[in-house]
């Protein structure tokens, strides 16, 4: 098969106005980096030429679409780099890739043993062991597993979820279920508030974001597949639509399984929404639950993938509902983590010196907490910074605990 | 006035030209090549670069069939560096039927060409970019042919070889003393200067112009000037050439030439008075997206950076018949045997990529001449760089890694883009440290500042235009938009006169206007506007040319 035929064409509307390359955060900093529009519309042309043309430099781009978000031409220009590395690359089995990128997998086999693998990935000898042997750089937390999966305390709460006049179905993702049931629970906490019952996806996986950044895409298909076919279903079952308090699992759910998987199932994807989108419109509409005022000064931090997906506004507007919150937005600033980008050895420094500007800021603010809806970005600031992060989902929640 | 000598002076520094000339200096004849403007900028540089395997011809020309294999085979050969071996396919489509492609399959048989017939699915498997309604494919050992890197390295190696290159200098009369040519009439179109070049033997190979030589000593040739247009697309859509299987038409070839791929041609007599004006014309421009889009449908939505057209130089035999009945062979004249008129060889018609072969048959001619009985080597002395780099490490898969530095940390991007155009010749302009000759100064084609002082240097290279056809300068998506103001401030380092820099500068960025005016749609059309904007708005162009000329280029952009 003839893999130098272009897949993605919008490279070929790239006006060369360089106005990604001037908004890439590794370009930044990480002078080895030619940038996205070398990496992607310019490169891609002379990588049709032949795959001799492919530079190594395109695996320290994160995949955080500012560059996208840029362009005025619609050049997708982070996903020809994503795909660049798989189509024109060495296909090289990397366990550390593996390892990072199957989420689902890591959580599930870590189940029962939390405690215990959460020690370790914690000690230093673990840590220097994934650094040596795996190329994971040991001054990375890892984000801690939970005793009980999100899933799993779910069963609880499932028979109450019926007496809501109105459904709608959550994709949870890998982090809420293994890493952070709590965030799942504060949003069962507020929809049910609203009179909105919640429910579970007959079974869910990962979304596919992690599999794609390292280079895992037929998974990722499959993945898009049966996630698809999931939300299919709920949606038959009389789910209004289907919420995600993850802004990467959302913009891949929603922006990127088109583009997977063609528009056959537009309808599907459609009504795949983040959550802050559904509840600043429930707001407006005036469906909101009772809160009392918090009296907390919080800085908010954008996610990249968020900016991309054009929903920043929403959480603004539903965090600016929250009575007593002294709301400051953070500039716009990619903190580095990206995923599991930062994770690897060889990008740690790269994304600690993205991040820096932002760390400093979140420093110098006083802030009680910072908010953002990304839970990689929330590991990072937390790791790199003394605040602990929110999700504006748990900061409504406090507000209606306060209340109550 | 000044006079100059040399044993063979040869006008017209296209590929005939420039083949002669290496001949001659490689046989060790003291040579000089006179070109009116830059070398390839006759037809040379206006041309589709195929490097036919032969089948285009194998039904209708079968003695052009087998010097296309022949030559075919020679050039991947001895300029590995100018051409590329990608293969092709002659598709039949519904409408042609497979009538010609049993005629067409013994053709190849009789002249040499190893055809492969495939299925449908087949042909799709190898060039996905093929028409999905093909009814079936023949695979050919077509390639493509880089025509200014070919004459480049050719003159590079006659200069190497004690030759003289004299590009702006235009060949204005013959001197004929005793019955016999003995030199040549020029002017040096720069300062205007005349002068004489006293030689044994003048080789006339001045393509669509010879003509105008020939009546320097009131000989006369039947010329018949056949005008082809081709549209570049703004990418390689695809990687095998791709035919049409039926007899040769309109806008049958789609042809990948380095960054870009190549829908070709139209064909139109025109009169030798119009041999100046070439314009595209948009019923020429329908006529290829029409065609072309059969070969590839996604040419329709793909970007199209530019047209332009050229004029194939052919020698009419007989007065009938269009153009694409006239023998596409060369033709070798000794107007000592043919007018009594000894010391003037023209090579005319042929192919660029038969240039090689018309060398050898009139560099033959003139070593008779002049009693010199060093053989023909041309065929098999690889050109200056076309040893590429070997692959290092015993894992890679053969071919996988041609365009590589060997051991180089650079970019590939960057090293490979300079090894795709000069072979092992890359080397002399990237070095591993050198930070700020490895600086890409045009983005789109990653040419580096280095290799625009080496173009300088060593190839020969005067103005922007000179820069464009040896490095690609401001050949990508953006025509010159980001690189060409940059590239004119390296220029002007080298060179004393800032006016002609900027003179230069904007017959560049004008001849750039003239061919996306007929494309002047869709990203071209926004490309357009944001190239004014920067290089009109942003740093003031025209205000900044010669006085006098500023006027002219206002003029260009208010016709838009
Ligand atoms: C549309 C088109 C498509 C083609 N496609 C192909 C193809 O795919 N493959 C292929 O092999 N061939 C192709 N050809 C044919 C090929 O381009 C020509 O046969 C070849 O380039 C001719 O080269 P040349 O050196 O003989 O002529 P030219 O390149 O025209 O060189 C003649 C030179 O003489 C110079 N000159 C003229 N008068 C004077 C003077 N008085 N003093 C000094 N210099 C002078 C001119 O400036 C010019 O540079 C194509 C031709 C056309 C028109
Ligand atoms: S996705 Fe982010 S890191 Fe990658 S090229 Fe674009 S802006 Fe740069
Ligand atoms: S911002 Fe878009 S149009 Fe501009 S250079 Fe980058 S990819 Fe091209």
């Amino acid at each position: 098969m003839n893999l130098l035929v272009a897949t993605d064409r919008s490279f070929d509307s790239c006006l060369k106005c360089t106005a990604c390359s001037s908004s890439c955060p590794v370009a930044a900093v990480l002078p080895d980096f030619p940038g996205p529009k070398q990496c992607g519309p310019d490169g891609e042309r002379l990588r049709l030429k032949s795959r001799d043309f492919l530079d190594v430099a395109l695996k320290y781009c994160t995949g955080c679409k500012r560059c996208e978000v840029a362009c005025p031409s619609d050049v997708q220009i982070s996903d020809i780099i994503a795909q660049a590395k798989v189509k024109y690359g060495e296909d090289k089995f990397r366990l550390r890739e593996f390892l990072l990128s199957h989420t689902d997998l890591m959580g599930a086999l870590t189940r029962g043993s939390a405690d215990l693998v959460n020690k370790l990935t914690g000690t230093s000898v673990v840590k220097f062991a994934m650094d040596k042997t795996l190329g994971i750089d040991r001054r990375r937390q890892f984000p801690a597993y939970a005793r009980q999966s999100f899933r799993s305390w779910y069963k609880q709460v499932e028979e109450k979820q019926h007496i809501y006049a109105r459904q709608i179905s959550y994709f949870h993702g890998c982090y809420v279920n293994f890493n952070a049931p709590e965030l799942g629970q504060d949003l069962v906490t507020v929809l049910n508030a609203m009179d909105i019952g919640v429910k579970l996806l007959a079974k869910e996986k990962c979304c596919g974001v992690p599999l794609v950044a390292n280079g895992f895409h037929k998974k990722a298909r499959s993945h898009a597949e049966f996630n698809t076919r999931a939300c299919h279903t709920a949606l038959k079952q009389g789910s209004e639509c289907i919420v995600s308090t993850s802004s990467s699992c959302a913009h891949m759910l929603r922006e990127d399984y088109p583009a997977m998987l063609g528009q056959s199932e537009q309808q599907v994807h459609e009504h795949i929404i983040f959550i802050t989108r559904f509840l600043s419109h429930e707001f407006q509409l005036g469906n909101k639950p009772e809160m009392k005022p918090v009296r907390l000064k919080v800085g908010y931090h954008s996610p990249c993938h968020l900016i991309r997906s054009r929903g920043v506004l929403h959480t603004l507007n539903i965090l600016r509902e929250i009575p007593g919150l002294e709301l400051h937005q953070l500039d716009s600033n990619c903190c580095g983590i990206a995923g599991t980008y930062g994770f690897k050895k060889e990008n740690y420094t790269t994304s600690q010196e993205i991040g820096q500007p932002l760390f400093d800021q979140i420093e110098a603010g006083e802030f009680d907490y910072i908010v953002t809806d990304c839970e990689t970005c929330k590991m990072q600031i937390e790791m790199s910074t003394s605040l602990q992060v929110l999700h504006p989902v748990t900061l409504l929640a406090m507000g209606m605990s306060r209340g109550k | 006035m000044r006079r100059m000598e040399a044993d063979v002076v040869v006008i017209g520094g296209g590929a005939t030209g420039a083949s002669v000339f290496r001949d001659c200096s490689l046989r060790g004849m003291q040579a000089i090549l006179v070109e009116r403007g830059d070398i390839a900028s006759g037809t040379t540089g206006r041309n589709h670069g195929l490097l036919h395997s032969g089948a285009r011809y194998a039904v209708t020309d079968s003695h052009s069939a087998r010097e296309c294999i022949s030559e075919n085979k020679i050039l991947k050969q001895i300029a590995g560096h100018c051409v590329e071996a990608t293969d092709g396919l002659f598709i039949s489509l519904p409408e042609d039927g497979l009538d010609f492609q049993q005629q067409f399959m013994q053709g190849c048989a009789d002249a040499g060409i190893h055809a492969q017939e495939l299925s449908p699915k087949q042909a799709l498997q190898l060039e996905p970019a093929v028409n999905p309604a093909l009814i079936g494919a023949v695979r050919i050992p077509d390639g493509t042919i880089d025509p200014f890197r070919l004459t480049s390295a050719t003159i590079l190696d006659a200069r190497e070889h004690g030759g003289a290159l004299l590009n702006y200098n235009r060949a204005e009369g013959l001197l004929i003393e005793q019955g016999r040519v003995q030199g040549v009439r020029c002017r040096d179109l720069r300062n205007g200067e005349q002068f004489e070049i006293r030689c044994q033997a003048v080789v006339n190979a001045s393509g669509a112009w010879c003509h105008e030589i020939m009546e320097y000593a009131d000989l006369s040739v039947d010329m018949y000037h056949s005008r082809g247009a081709l549209l570049i697309m703004g990418h390689r859509m695809n990687g095998m050439v791709i035919n049409r299987c039926r007899k040769p038409g309109d806008a049958d070839i789609l042809v990948p030439g380095d960054t870009v791929s190549v829908i070709g041609t139209t064909s139109t007599h025109v009169g030798r008075d119009e041999l100046e004006t070439l314009e595209v014309t948009a019923d020429e421009v329908k006529t290829l997206l029409q065609e072309g889009s059969k070969l590839a449908p996604s040419m329709l939505d793909a970007r199209i950076l530019r047209a332009y057209c050229g004029v194939r130089p052919l020698v009419a035999e007989s007065s009938s018949g269009g153009d694409r009945s006239i023998s596409r062979g060369l033709v070798a004249i000794d107007h000592g045997e043919q007018d009594g008129l000894p010391g003037l060889v023209t090579i005319t018609g042929g192919k660029l990529m038969t240039c090689r072969l018309m060398a050898e048959v009139a560099t033959d001619k003139v070593a008779r001449l002049l009693n010199i009985s060093v053989p023909c080597e041309t065929a098999s002395r690889p050109l200056p760089g076309a040893h590429l780099p070997e692959p290092i490490g015993r894992k890679m898969r053969q071919g996988q890694s041609r365009y590589r530095l060997p051991d180089s940390s650079l970019p590939n991007s960057i090293a490979g883009s300079a090894v795709y155009r000069h072979g092992d010749r890359a080397r002399s302009f990237m070095q591993e440290d050198d930070h700020h000759n490895n600086a890409v100064v045009c983005e789109c084609e990653v040419v580096t500042r280095g290799e625009i002082l080496y173009a300088i240097e060593t190839l020969n290279a005067r103005s922007m235009s000179d820069l464009r056809r040896r490095t690609r300068v401001g050949m990508g998506p953006c025509q010159g938009e980001m690189c060409a103001c940059r590239v004119a401030g390296l220029l002007a380092s080298q060179q004393e006169n800032g006016d002609e820099v900027l003179g230069s500068l904007q017959d560049f960025v004008n001849e750039r206007w003239k061919g996306i005016r007929p494309v002047l749609w869709g990203d071209a059309l926004r490309e357009s506007e944001f190239s004014y904007w920067v290089q009109e708005s942003l740093l003031g162009l025209s205000s900044l040319q010669p006085e006098g000329k500023a006027e002219d280029n206002r003029d260009l952009y208010h016709e838009l």
